[in-house]
């Protein structure tokens, strides 16, 4: 029992990392059928935005907690600069185009962005220790956990069930499954599809620097935090099912608490273990645990 | 047209060739020194650039004449020296492409960080017949595991550092029962451990190994990992990361008390110190990957390379800086060397032959080329313990450990000579 909390404990606070940087992957595959390579460097994009303005906060000896603050702005603004930019700019004039033709396309947007935060912020790395650090450590099964933990499951369930809500809820929502469902018949009857897409593309940018926000002050943000990111989220949002927001949820737990237990009990097969899960998934269930059913198309 | 006659055509080509020497003798071409060192990705920050700033000033300040003894002669032999600089981003299958673009265009390369890459350059090197000097890598299996004409590194193994953060380690607490370590999976991370812990049974039979984590290379989060070994019971934590990853490390484990409740050894911390100061925890025990950095001996060499590096680049040049600039010194000792007293510049088998089994001066100190058939170097090694003082963060209780005591005899593998007990 005392040693099932700690990895029941561990496993939930990566999932709810993972689950906050592939709900906005599958968000937009689920909508517009593009697998966002770039999804690994807004993340990135969010992580040093997050450095820089809680840091200037901080910096300015401003109160300390007001820093949560700030990471949440650094997200908002990366979603809603940087994804508008990307998807008016670049992905609006591609729609219609073969899925493989899109992911190279933010590929290429992946490596430019790369090479943009390079030059904005350098090659060294950027340090955000406050924020993990001032609500200090709580006790379990004897062992210091960061507070921090607990606050990042709460804001990735805030954002499950807020997104939740939005899509099921809500007639924007409901509009939107629309266009999930069928783009074309959405068209006739008068969604105004280009806009549901710029939508969409902002709020799941928002939702891939919200991730990198709040994971900046757990780690040093160096070049190349995307790349792994892009790599783990893809994992999480095959198993769940490609554009299910409930198989993304379902799928970082899964790969969380497998790869809390591995660390645990068997930690030469952590690499391993979480396309370990991902590859069964796939045996049992090619599409993924939630895949949406394909609309049949006469 | 009149064909040229016998002696138009001698006079013609006379004075062709005269063409081509004149300005060979106004103008000195200058040597040129291909580097290659990380430009971007995530080694970038902590080794790639500062090896890049540091082969710039050397580069720099050796053809202005300004370098400390033995090195005052400007450029090569008095030949100015020229940088060709490439990055080794990519992986080892495109550093092969971009080494073999490289080498027509340079006389000497200088490079490589990775070990992965250091590994899959020497064959190609020593296929096109190039002289190439790895000046960082850590794996002692380029030369354990082969024998090269035209590879040489000039910086020592990660054997080294293992073995003597292990006897800096036992010295200290020699009631020392049980290890745990935390290293990315990797052939770095996974060689570390495995010397340490292999350094660790020689020097305490019967100590117990609690568990040894294999985070992913990059992963930056190790929260279930610090869980594990602070549930562990290990008295002690080794870990060989680098970067961001030892940064996480640091920024994670230290506000859970993992830096109390273990005494941790970071083996290649040193770069760390720079970005994370006052934040690692005192009584850390740290490396440098040899007598590099805070651990570099009081020479004129080490004073020139600190005061310099520090007015232009504003940091303190750590141990990547030190091994880069001790690459190119040391290439210059044997271009000299091979040069001798004559004008005209030595060849490539010339300057090979006078590397081998050289014995120069860096700035980390005296660099014995000893290992490999005289193609590996082995230096001091140096060890330290990590003490906040006037809001500042020190290297105390430096221990020294001779370059003989921490190195293997030249044809035994380090895996061996380890586990045999360490002895000469």
């Amino acid at each position: 029992m005392s040693s099932i909390l700690p990895v029941a404990f561990d496993g939930i606070a990566y999932a709810s990392w993972l689950f906050l940087i592939s709900a906005g992957l599958t968000l937009i595959y689920g909508v517009m059928r593009i697998l966002n390579v770039a999804h690994g460097s807004l993340y990135a994009l969010g992580a040093y935005a997050a450095c820089s303005l809680a840091g200037a906060w901080l910096g300015g000896g401003l109160p300390a907690a007001g820093s949560f603050a700030m990471l949440l702005l650094a997200a908002v603004l990366v979603g809603s600069l940087v994804g508008p930019l990307i998807e008016r700019g670049l992905l609006q004039w591609m729609y219609g185009k073969d899925e493989v033709v899109l992911v190279l396309i933010t590929y290429a947007v992946f490596l430019i962005m790369e090479d943009v935060i390079k030059l904005v912020w350098g090659v060294d790395s950027l340090l955000l220790p406050e924020p993990y650090a001032l609500p200090g450590n709580f006790q379990l099964g004897g062992l210091p956990y960061p507070v921090y933990n607990v606050l990042l499951i709460a804001l990735a369930l805030a954002t499950g069930l807020i997104l939740a809500w939005a899509l099921y809820r809500t007639r924007q929502g409901k509009l939107l499954l629309a266009v999930i469902h069928d783009r074309e018949m959405s068209m006739a009857m008068g969604i105004n599809v280009s806009r549901v897409y710029l939508a969409t593309f902002a709020v799941g940018a928002t939702l891939a620097a919200l991730g990198g926000a709040f994971t900046a002050p757990t780690i040093a943000v160096t070049p190349g935090i995307g790349v792994e990111v892009i790599v783990l989220a893809f994992a999480v949002v095959v198993i769940g099912g490609l554009g299910s927001l409930g198989g993304a949820a379902l799928g970082a737990l899964l790969v969380g608490l497998v790869r809390s237990a591995t660390v645990r009990y068997w930690p030469e097969a952590e690499l391993f273990s979480i396309y370990a899960v991902m590859a069964m998934v796939l045996i049992a269930r090619p599409k993924g645990l939630f895949a949406a059913q394909e609309a049949r198309k006469i | 047209m009149r064909p040229l006659s016998s002696f138009g055509l001698r006079a013609a080509l006379a004075a062709f060739v005269v063409l081509l020497a004149v300005p060979a003798s106004q103008a000195q071409q200058p040597l040129k020194v291909g580097i290659v060192t990380f430009l971007s990705g995530p080694a970038a920050g902590p080794f790639g650039v500062p090896a890049r700033n540091a082969a710039e000033l050397t580069a720099e300040l050796l053809n202005a004449g300004t370098v400390p003894a033995p090195y005052s002669q400007k450029g090569f032999g008095g030949t100015p020296i020229e940088l060709v600089i490439i990055d080794e981003a990519g992986g080892p299958q495109k550093q092969v492409a971009e080494y073999r673009n490289l080498v027509p265009r340079v006389d000497i390369v200088i490079g490589y960080i990775s070990s992965g890459d250091c590994l899959a350059i020497a064959p190609v090197a020593e296929e096109q017949k190039k002289l190439t000097v790895l000046f960082d890598c850590g794996t002692p299996r380029i030369f354990e595991d082969a024998s090269y004409k035209y590879v040489f590194r000039t910086g020592p193994t990660g054997t080294m550092d293992n073995v003597s953060v292990a006897l800096y380690l036992v010295e200290r607490t020699p009631n020392v029962k049980s290890i745990a370590g935390l290293n990315q999976n990797y052939a770095w991370g996974q060689d570390s451990w495995a010397d340490f812990e292999n350094a660790m049974k020689t020097l305490k039979p019967g100590i117990e190994v609690k568990t040894s984590q294999m985070p992913k290379l990059f992963a930056g989060q190790f929260g279930a990992e610090i869980t594990t070994l602070l549930g562990s019971g290990a008295e002690v934590v080794h870990s060989s990361m680098w970067g961001g990853d030892l940064e996480g490390l640091v920024l994670q484990g230290a506000p859970r008390g993992l830096f109390e409740k273990h005494k941790v050894v970071l083996s290649a911390g040193e770069p760390a110190i720079n970005r994370l100061g006052t934040r690692i925890p005192d009584g850390t025990i740290l490396g440098a990957r040899g007598p590099f950095g805070p651990f570099a001996p009081d020479t004129d060499l080490a004073r020139w390379l600190k005061t310099t590096y520090q007015d232009r680049y504003h940091v303190p040049p750590n141990y990547a800086s030190f091994k880069m600039t001790q690459a190119i010194l040391g290439v210059k000792a044997a271009y000299e060397k091979a040069k001798g007293s004559g004008n005209g510049a030595p060849d490539q088998d010339k300057i090979i032959a006078a590397l081998e089994n050289l014995t120069f001066e860096g700035p980390g100190g005296p660099v014995k080329m000893a290992l490999g058939k005289g193609h590996q170097a082995i230096m001091d090694a140096a060890v330290g313990t990590t003490k906040v003082e006037g809001g500042e963060l020190k290297i105390v209780d430096v221990a020294r450990y001779s370059a003989d005591k921490v190195n293997p005899p030249d044809g035994v593998k380090s895996e061996a000579w380890i586990k045999s007990g360490l002895k000469k």
